[in-house]
């Protein structure tokens, strides 16, 4: 319970955060600083498990079908990186308190900072190793919100998509690796991959398995080639930089790697992918630091070697090394989290992180001086501080490392020049910021910040320090139970002291010192100037690697896109039919003609007059789309209401009540339309007849009556087969006797599948709210802007523009007739909703019914007198109707029965007699609400645009037209 | 009847995917109502072609399936018939839109150049 607490602590926080008025500065730093709080307790309170050499678990089931486990686990080594992960969250949090700014909205930083933690720790915790993937992307994700905190700053947001870009790729190789490695060791369980070992690095497919974890390992933790990124990532808010780009985020490669180390380790391939990969960062890293001229550069570059050592020691396959680079981990972590708080305070109090700006700071800022001197030692290998103890490690390891007189030489080689390296930049670091004359031409005039600001940085530093002199009793018991849990009975035997006697990495720390202080002194000597450009340039600039790559990724997409699709809609099309019909031809083609057995049903001569008729009108509409619109339309609603009395005859009674509705309505909303088209075209028109028109035309004849002679031969084939009725049986016998209704139809609509017809009205409600959002703005072409011939000569226009009383002219007579039936359609439309349940009908139809009762009156007495009239809001009816809907569903749970179950209720009223009443009843009126608003609003919309007037006095591209006002009338 | 049934969805989708085929915005929008008259008798006809036996219950106690229409396909297209006509709908807005934004109702948005 305390495991499972320690991860999700985190997130809620990160969620109250988020809920926090964005100027809620510290309430969300009492929060933060709470839940980091809390996880340190949590994490504490589980020492003595752990160091009992327990592994603590938390586990619940996640996918039971794919054996999948959402399981935590904690051991030495997760314990040790938990306590580091919340504490240094701690510390940051109370740093970031003093450091943003109050104009910044700081509850997001926080929420952000605190999804981190939480994702971090679940890493950590992990015991699955799909589960890990997925929070190492969410630290990629939540790493990517805090890079772009300060979006309106273009290096941010670029930063941010270089990071999220480069991490995410590594992490989705990370997957691909991870499942491999699960299939290999036959489960993704940590236990179980940790229990295979010996056995993974044997299995073929181990190289294409350890490339793909490494990806991901290394791109996370800024490893040549892929360093680039960090660099870039340094536009986050200081706090950000301190804790995710370099004690904790940074690490999740390295964590990963020691992690699966017992498994992976122990071949050649790793010793050299690994190794090469860490010693060039290393190299790379050291030497680009001593160059930067942003302060934080300076760091970026220093933790992308420090890493590189890390990962260096790592592939080293040595016990040994892998304790150092551990004990390494963490106090690289400790020394760099307290300079990088130490650069964000120099840059608050002074403005500026430009080197060659700052000077001297030590005479205005003491304290800080002091606090920065101290990490930078500690950064550079100075004795009696942490991080000569791990350096030392470092260079006795690759001493041993392997045969061959190349290793022997050139890695110890290399390692005293990198350890120079560092050594120079810590020393550049110091003495250009800290020393000499006190800079004058500062933004602002430095001094020392507050004290909260300084407290976590000088924290840090004390730790550096007591690990640096008494590393046996500090560090000692808790590196000792990490290092058990990696490696159990093959623990070796090392030694933190710090007193070696006069050794060979003895010798080479003090090469270093000595060197890399010269090697600065000439720098300096030589040229002020040289730093702040690197005299010599890598030969592959990462950030231009990554930008080429990016954009030949999307020419190469563009390519691909021009090369197997078409901008023109036609063509589309003609490929999607093309391809559809091709599917259902290939593997049918070769079963002969498909009559089935199945007995025919006798020919009715009705029948096969009404769909000649419609068969006709179908043609007809084909053919007439282009010239005569309205001619096609009126076609279009022959065939229609063709199909409608197919329906009927067929025993379909509901779907032929919905067509017919659906009909008046579809024909309505296109007749409003037809109003706003261009002229139409002429059927002479010279275009048609060159011999590419004709011969396009041809093959779309041909590919049109090819796909409907097959979907007519595949329709004869299935009717004439009998009904596989798995289904049918099914929910006949089960409508009356579970769901209390006699309308099959209706009960799957309403109760059995409720589901989809809620997504369904949903989908209504977006597509009438889409269509009022589009005409708001929209602008009739030139000619339509002019209202049409028969609407300027028409008498009966006046009064309906008038929107007084009835319309005068030959409307009169409709108009009074279509008021009066307004009530009386009402009352069907609420008939049909109410016995939808049990005989044809429904909350659709009552909808669509009720529909054209209103839109029967804008045709009748004109847009002015129904809007000054109109009690419907629309889309008040579609919110009520979905909250029905919701409701229905939601009532279920209070019956502790599953979303949308329905529940019935008989009961006696007085007067009224016996009375039925079920959720499904309340569903179905909130289908019937979603049908009226939505169908009304959208034929409003569209009837509305007839009020527009042209305005020749405005300029042609001022789109603030008058706004569709769907209701006037609030009375 | 199950020949005529055939036939007709057979003429109602070449009709429609001749009209969908075509460079006029409007023709489109006509194509798709065609074609879905014919995917919903389609669909429609896989419950088999049966007259008079709509599935309304009429019967007390045990009840026999073979005395009622399949109402899976009825319900599939009775959801089927709503959703197109909001699309529908969709379509004709965005047509009035792009033919008010590009000046023509060219479905590519442009005359073609030929």
């Amino acid at each position: 319970m305390t495991l499972t607490l320690v991860v999700l602590i985190p997130f809620i926080g990160s969620l109250c955060a988020a809920f926090l008025p964005s100027h809620a500065r510290n309430a969300a730093v009492w929060l933060s600083g709470m839940v980091t709080l809390a996880c340190v307790t949590l994490v504490v309170s589980l020492f003595p498990d752990v160091a009992a050499g327990q592994v603590v678990r938390a586990q619940w089931n996640w996918v039971p079908a794919l054996q999948l486990v959402f399981s935590l686990r904690m051991d030495g080594f997760a314990w040790l990186f938990a306590t580091l992960v919340s504490l240094i969250g701690a510390l940051v949090v109370l740093y970031a308190r003093y450091y943003m700014s109050p104009e910044d909205p700081v509850p997001r930083f926080f929420s952000f900072l605190l999804a981190f933690m939480g994702a971090m720790l679940g890493i950590v915790l992990s015991g699955n190793l799909i589960q890990l993937v997925v929070f190492w992307e969410l630290t990629s994700l939540t790493s990517f919100m805090l890079i772009a905190y300060w979006y309106h700053r273009a290096e941010a947001r670029r930063g941010a998509r270089m990071a999220m870009t480069v991490t995410v790729a590594g992490g989705l190789c990370l997957l691909v690796g991870v499942v491999m490695l699960g299939e290999i060791a036959g489960g993704y369980d940590l236990d179980t991959v940790l229990a295979a070992k010996g056995t993974v690095t044997q299995h073929p497919a181990y190289p294409v398995m350890l490339s793909m974890i490494l990806l991901g390992a290394l791109t996370k933790s800024a490893q040549f080639p892929f360093h680039f990124w960090l660099p870039h990532a340094m536009a986050a808010p200081t706090p950000v930089s301190a804790y995710l780009h370099s004690a904790t985020m940074v690490k999740a490669g390295v964590f990963l790697l020691a992690r699966l180390w017992p498994v992976l380790h122990g071949t050649d391939l790793w010793f050299w992918l690994v190794c090469s990969a860490g010693l060039s960062t290393l190299l790379i890293g050291g030497f680009a630091a001593i160059f930067q001229r942003d302060l934080k550069g300076v760091l970026a570059y220093s933790t992308i070697s420090h890493l590189g050592l890390i990962t260096l020691l790592l592939g080293m396959n040595s016990e040994l090394a892998l304790v150092a680079a551990v004990f390494h981990m963490m106090n690289h972590a400790t020394f760099k989290a307290s300079l990088f708080m130490a650069a964000g305070i120099v840059d608050h109090e002074t403005g500026t992180r430009d080197m060659k700006r700052l000077s001297g700071l030590a005479h205005a800022m003491p304290l800080t001086a002091t606090v920065a001197l101290v990490a930078a030692a500690a950064m550079a290998g100075v004795p009696l501080l942490n991080g000569f103890l791990s350096k030392e490690m470092f260079f006795h390891e690759t001493i041993f490392a392997g045969e061959g007189p190349l290793i022997r030489i050139v890695l110890p080689a290399a390692a005293t020049l990198a350890g120079m390296f560092s050594v120079a930049y810590s020393v550049r670091f110091i003495h250009q910021v800290f020393y000499g004359p006190l800079a004058t031409d500062l933004p602002r005039k430095p001094h020392e910040p507050t004290r909260g600001m300084l407290l976590p940085s000088l924290l840090l530093v004390i730790a550096c320090v007591l690990v640096g002199t008494l590393p046996g009793r500090t560090i000692g018991p808790f590196l000792n139970i990490a290092i058990g849990a990696i490696l159990g009975d093959e623990t070796p035997d090392y030694s933190l002291q710090v007193w070696h006697g006069f050794t060979v990495p003895l010798a080479m720390s003090f090469l270093a010192l000595i060197g890399g202080i010269i090697f600065y002194v000439l720098l300096y000597r030589r040229s002020e100037r040289a730093l702040g450009r690197a005299p010599v340039r890598a030969p592959v600039d990462g950030r231009r690697a990554f930008d080429i790559v990016m954009v030949a990724i999307i020419r190469m997409c563009d390519r691909l896109i021009r090369m197997i699709s078409s901008r023109r809609l036609q063509m589309q099309l003609l490929l999607i039919v093309f391809v559809a019909f091709a599917t259902a031809f290939v593997p049918l083609w070769g079963y002969g003609w498909p009559a089935g057995d199945m007995k025919l049903t006798p020919i009715n001569p009705i029948f096969v007059v009404l769909w000649l008729v419609g068969c006709a009108c179908a043609i007809g509409a084909a053919n007439q789309a282009k010239f005569h619109r309205l001619a096609a339309l009126i076609m279009v609603g022959g065939a229609g209401l063709v199909t409608c009395l197919t329906f009927a005859w067929f025993s379909a009674p509901d779907l032929a009540l919905t067509q017919i509705a659906v009909e008046v309505v579809t024909t309505v909303l296109l007749l409003l339309g037809l109003r706003w088209m261009p002229r139409r075209l002429e059927f002479d028109d010279p275009r048609r007849r060159t011999l590419r028109a004709r011969a396009r035309r041809v093959r779309d004849i041909v590919l049109a009556g090819t796909v409907g002679a097959g979907v007519a031969i595949l329709a004869f084939a299935v009717l004439t087969r009998p009904p596989v009725e798995v289904l049918e049986p099914y929910f006949i016998s089960r409508s009356l006797s579970e769901a209390g209704g006699r309308n099959v139809v209706n009960v799957i609509l309403v109760d059995f599948r409720g589901f989809d017809t809620m997504g369904e009205i949903t989908v209504i409600g977006v597509v009438a709210l889409t269509v009022y959002a589009l005409l708001r703005r929209f602008r009739p072409a030139p000619e339509s802007r002019v209202p049409p011939r028969a609407q300027r000569e028409d008498a009966a226009r006046e009064a309906l523009e008038s929107g007084e009383g009835l319309p005068r002219g030959y409307l009169r007579i409709p108009a009074t007739v279509a008021r009066m039936l307004l009530p009386m359609a009402g009352l069907v439309s609420i008939y049909f909703l109410l016995r939808g349940h049990n005989a044809p009908g429904g909350g659709f139809v009552g909808g669509l019914v009720m529909a054209t009762a209103i839109i029967v009156q804008y045709m009748t007495s004109g847009v002015l007198w129904v809007e000054s009239r109109l009690r419907i809001h629309p889309q008040y009816w579609m919110g009520a109707g979905l909250m029905a809907a919701g409701i229905a569903g939601i009532l279920a749970w209070f019956a502790a029965r599953p979303f949308l179950t329905s529940l019935e209720w008989d009961g006696h009223l007085p007067l009224v007699g016996d009375v039925h009443l079920s959720s499904v009843l309340l569903f179905d009126l909130g289908v019937f609400m979603v049908v009226v608003g939505g169908t009304v609003l959208m034929l409003i919309a569209i009837a509305h645009q007839s009020l527009r007037r042209p305005r020749k006095t405005l300029p042609p591209d001022d789109s603030v037209e008058t706004p569709v006002r769907v209701t006037v009338a609030e009375v | 009847m199950e020949a005529i049934f055939a036939l007709a969805i057979g003429v109602l989708t070449g009709s429609g995917v001749w009209l969908l085929l075509r460079p006029r915005t409007f023709q489109v929008i006509m194509g798709l109502a065609l074609l879905s008259y014919a995917v919903n008798l389609f669909i429609f006809g896989m419950g088999r072609l049966v007259t008079d036996k709509p599935p309304i219950i009429n019967q007390e106690g045990a009840i026999d399936p073979s005395l009622y229409a399949d109402p899976v396909p009825q319900a599939l297209v009775l959801t089927a018939i709503v959703i197109s006509f909001a699309t529908t709908a969709l379509f004709l807005v965005v047509l009035l839109a792009a033919r008010g934004f590009t000046g023509t109702d060219h479905v590519d948005g442009r005359e073609p150049d030929a």
